[in-house]
């Protein structure tokens, strides 16, 4: 019988706004021994963080508590701040979602580790830097002894990531509260940041409280499991009852959302291989480079690219993070300068366009953004940001504008009445859907989406791709795909083109690619995407710990 | 009201992160959230009375001459008018001190009253209070004047050079850093040595062509981190030129930074304006201004106080709402900025039901 950690019992927690106090959490049960994974899963805005936070009283001011948190047998809630400092990094520890932003920028991480230590312990300083050394290369940061003095910045995201849960790991805490931990990271540095909690896990006996909205890290690592949605718990059982036998309708649902690896439909090609057409996109030996500022070097983003998107299709473009694949699709529509090379629209030469060239190739293009938060302007209303393109292509305007805006919002399943709202007043779904219905206002011949789905929620991510889908196969456009998410791309794409590193490692038909893959690095990629099946994805695991060997 | 609510479901469909911070912009446009919290700022509120009290108040007391026009004040004597100096009342050896009584004759004054001479009158005999207000009309003139022509260079300045980045930053900003370098005071003497007596309009012009600077570097901060956002590149897709995403996509998105900076260089504006005037190089006499009423008499501030305190008061009172104004405005403006909530507040609080989904 192991220890109980951690107790949660008829927890609520609820917000002050403007004189109402609205429920984010709602009676909530939940315990946790020591050595067990619990994840808590649900939408944004669904309560999962803001239970993490609540246990140990981080909230902001507006927010109020009430029921039990009861850490090791002592209760938390209502706690003296004497008694919260004492436990917060003691017994419960914490790794945020960015590392970035939750390591101090000014402090070197050998420095941030010490002084969680020499808070807690009576330690001195050359203790505690050997203390902080030991757990540096416990996490497996490279070259402990110059990593120590590493300041944040000079460190990948990844390495980042380990170095907080050095921070989290220092005085062997009975609990970890993993807050997204891996949402801002590559699928092969999750897959590395996973394998390592779950074998520090096995060593300390820590137990994890797991916060996460992807089903694949859950099955990856969770023994139980939470389903959360607006406050309440829905569900509540083991991993695999949860995956096998999920008896709510919402669990149910979330996991028919999530998109599975290999399991949709092969999709046709709109040509023949032999007789192809003229291409809508064509890059020729691209190369694209960031001039060099000041004591910066310049830096080849792109190196040697070639691509063709012909009508009809789309074209999925994958890799990690920083391997060029936005600066790719940013180039393609003329946004970036290239270096040398050739990019061709619907048979347009624009490698050294003029601005004035490219306003009439803009027509035949469009884009959506990946941050729905930023691409749309703040201070226009929706409709009047959708009927921008239309109405610098001097196409329609007054009576004729307002007309195309309807139906375009028509297209994209949004309400007419939304042409007067704000962007701040939609949910990211819908800022999203206002991005495509801009993008589609000329009706273009070629559609560059950026990560359109990457900030968006799996259930809405799942609607996202039906409309996109469904737009694609009544408009036929072309579409250059996006996206740091091997499955998504399976569920649209056609061909698929791996990069890494600026360069163009495989490229093909979405078969090839996905079921036999040629290159070495496609294979790991493929490898790392964890699969909602708790009894599959341990095979896989085993299968790419093999293949690391 | 009907149509709000249908809204408030569909948002809550796929509401995400801070669907419950939300809540209290539903609806708004920005403007009308800015203007929600500025309501908010009791401080700021309070300015915006008394400064929009005080300008009736003061530019409605004398007679104003527009072109051939003249509009009669309510207040009997004009800064040309030169009555008899009174004794009346006053302490011995003093002549023409105020007449204004606050205390009501139950408690032995006089009863609550302005009287002939409110503020009293000056060596010659002049009514101090309409010196006074025409010096109070003064002041804010070259206020406005100036944060209107330093608003517009700024801006103009700041989005220019922030916008095209290059050389042109690099020129307008160094030509920034040149104008910098001067003291207003000194361009602000120069010019009232030379162009004094063409009258207040003309050295608040003049002033305001050297103000600038400030707002300009902040607007272009600005539109340095605007023009990297990707409703910027959105709009370049669209085919929009560089004046229009300047002036529709980028400058509405500035324009708290704008306000608040120009509110805070008024305020900045009448201080400079009472420091020139006090030098003798502002406002020059037969015309007034508060700076110059208290520099006139500065020596008398041991025997008739009162020829000082008053131009002073209005002088505080103009500069410290104007700054209320301008802090309300800059709180307003910041989104991070949440509301502190009062323990009454917490216990009068509404409880939202707990629905959602069934369990």
């Amino acid at each position: 019988m192991s220890e109980q950690v951690l107790k949660i019992s008829e927890f609520n927690v609820d917000f002050w706004v403007d004189g109402v106090w609205y429920p984010a959490v709602i009676d909530m049960n939940l315990e946790l021994n020591a050595g067990k994974v619990t994840a808590i899963v649900g939408e944004s805005g669904s309560g999962k963080s803001t239970t993490a936070l609540g246990l140990m009283s981080l909230l902001a001011s507006n927010a109020r508590m009430s029921g039990s948190v009861q850490v090791k047998q002592e209760e938390m809630l209502n706690a003296a701040a004497s008694t919260l400092r004492k436990y917060r990094g003691r017994e419960v520890a914490y790794i945020f979602q960015e590392p970035m932003t939750a390591l101090n920028p000014v402090y070197t991480i050998g420095f941030q580790i010490m002084e969680t230590l020499r808070n807690h312990f009576d330690m001195g300083p050359h203790q505690a830097h050997a203390r902080a050394l030991e757990l540096i290369t416990m996490v497996d940061i490279p070259e402990p002894e110059k990593s120590i003095n590493k300041y944040p910045h000079q460190l990948s995201g990844g390495q980042r990531q380990r170095a907080m849960i050095a921070q989290a790991l220092a005085c062997d805490p009975g609990l970890l509260v993993a807050d997204e931990p891996t949402t801002a990271l590559d699928v092969t540095v999750q897959a590395e940041i996973l394998d390592l909690m779950r074998g520090l896990k096995d060593k300390l006996n820590s137990a994890i409280l797991l916060i996460t909205h992807d089903m694949g890290v859950v099955a990856d690592m969770a023994d139980e499991i939470l389903v959360m949605k607006d406050g309440i718990t829905v569900e509540h059982g083991s991993a695999d009852q949860i995956f096998n036998r999920p008896q709510h309708p919402y669990t149910q649902q979330l996991l028919a959302a999530v998109p599975k690896l290999g399991s949709s439909k092969k999709r046709v090609l709109p040509y023949s291989e032999s007789d192809k057409p003229q291409a809508v996109l064509k890059l020729s030996d691209v190369t694209i480079e960031y001039p060099k500022r000041g004591r910066i070097p310049a830096f080849v983003a792109v190196k040697n690219f070639n691509l063709e998107i012909y009508p009809g299709e789309i074209v999925g473009l994958v890799g990690e993070s920083g391997s060029g694949k936005t600066t790719v699709g940013r180039a393609a529509i003329g946004l970036l300068p290239i270096k040398s090379g050739r990019i061709e629209i619907v048979g347009k030469d624009i490698s050294h366009a003029t601005q004035k060239d490219l306003f009439s190739i803009r027509r035949h293009t469009g884009i959506v953004f990946q941050d729905p938060a930023s691409s749309l302007n703040p201070r226009l209303p929706i409709g009047e940001s959708i009927g921008e393109p239309i109405f610098l292509a001097k196409i329609a305007k007054g009576a004729d504008l307002a007309h195309m805006i309807e139906n375009l919002l028509d297209q994209v399943e949004l309400p007419r009445s939304y042409r007067n709202r704000y962007p701040h007043e939609l949910s990211g779904g819908q800022r999203q859907r206002v991005g495509i219905a801009r993008a589609l206002a000329l009706t273009p011949d070629l559609l560059i989406a950026d990560e359109p789905t990457s900030a968006l929620d799996v259930s809405v991510q799942a609607r996202f791709l039906d409309l996109l889908t469904e737009l694609q196969e009544k408009l036929k456009f072309a579409c250059l795909f996006i996206s740091h998410d091997l499955a998504v791309v399976d569920i649209l794409a056609h061909r698929i083109a791996v990069m890494q590193n600026g360069l163009l490692v495989e490229e093909g038909d979405r078969d090839a690619i996905l079921l036999h893959p040629k290159n070495d690095y496609t294979r790991r990629l493929i490898s790392a995407v964890p699969v909602p099946d708790p009894a599959e994805q341990r095979i896989r695991r085993e299968a790419r710990l093999a293949l690391k060997k | 009201m009907f149509k709000r609510k249908n809204v408030v479901e569909i948002a809550g469909q796929d509401g995400g992160e801070n669907a419950i911070f939300n809540k209290e912009t539903e609806g708004l446009s920005q403007g009308q959230i800015v203007l929600k919290r500025f309501i908010r700022h009791r401080g700021a509120m309070g300015s915006l009375f008394v400064i929009a009290i005080l300008m009736i108040f003061v530019f409605s007391a004398l007679d104003q001459k527009i072109g051939p026009f003249k509009i009669p004040g309510w207040w009997h004597y004009n800064t040309e008018d030169l009555p008899e100096l009174r004794s009346i009342g006053c302490k011995e050896g003093l002549v023409g001190c105020p007449t204004i009584s606050l205390r009501p004759s139950i408690l032995g004054g006089q009863g609550i009253g302005l009287g002939e001479h409110p503020f009293g009158q000056d060596d010659i005999g002049r009514d101090y209070f309409a010196l006074v207000m025409r010096g109070a009309q003064r002041s804010m003139m070259v206020m406005f004047v100036i944060g209107a022509i330093g608003g517009t260079l700024g801006t103009i300045v700041g989005s220019i050079a922030g916008f095209y980045r290059g050389w042109v930053d690099a020129v307008l900003m160094r030509f920034t850093d040149f104008i910098i370098t001067i003291p207003a005071i000194i361009i602000g003497s120069v010019v009232g040595y030379h162009y004094g007596n063409l009258g207040v309009g003309f050295l608040a012009f003049y002033l305001g062509l050297f103000a600038w600077t400030g707002l300009s570097r902040l607007v272009r901060g600005e539109f340095l981190t605007l023009r990297e956002r990707e409703f910027v590149d959105a709009a370049r897709v669209a085919g929009a030129s560089n004046k229009r995403i300047i002036f529709k996509h980028i400058l509405p998105n500035a324009v708290g930074v704008i306000i608040v900076s120009v509110t805070l260089l008024m305020s900045g504006a009448i201080l400079l304006e009472t420091a020139l005037s006090y030098l003798g190089f502002g406002v020059v006499a037969p015309d007034v201004s508060l700076g110059l009423l208290i520099s006139q008499y500065q020596d008398s501030f041991t025997t008739r106080p009162w020829l000082f305190w008053y131009p002073g008061l209005f002088i505080i009172t103009i500069a410290l709402s104007i700054n209320f104004i301008g802090d309300g405005l800059r709180d307003a403006f910041d989104p991070r900025q949440r509301r502190r909530i009062s323990k009454k507040e917490r216990h009068t609080a509404r409880v939202m039901h707990k629905t959602g989904v069934q369990k």
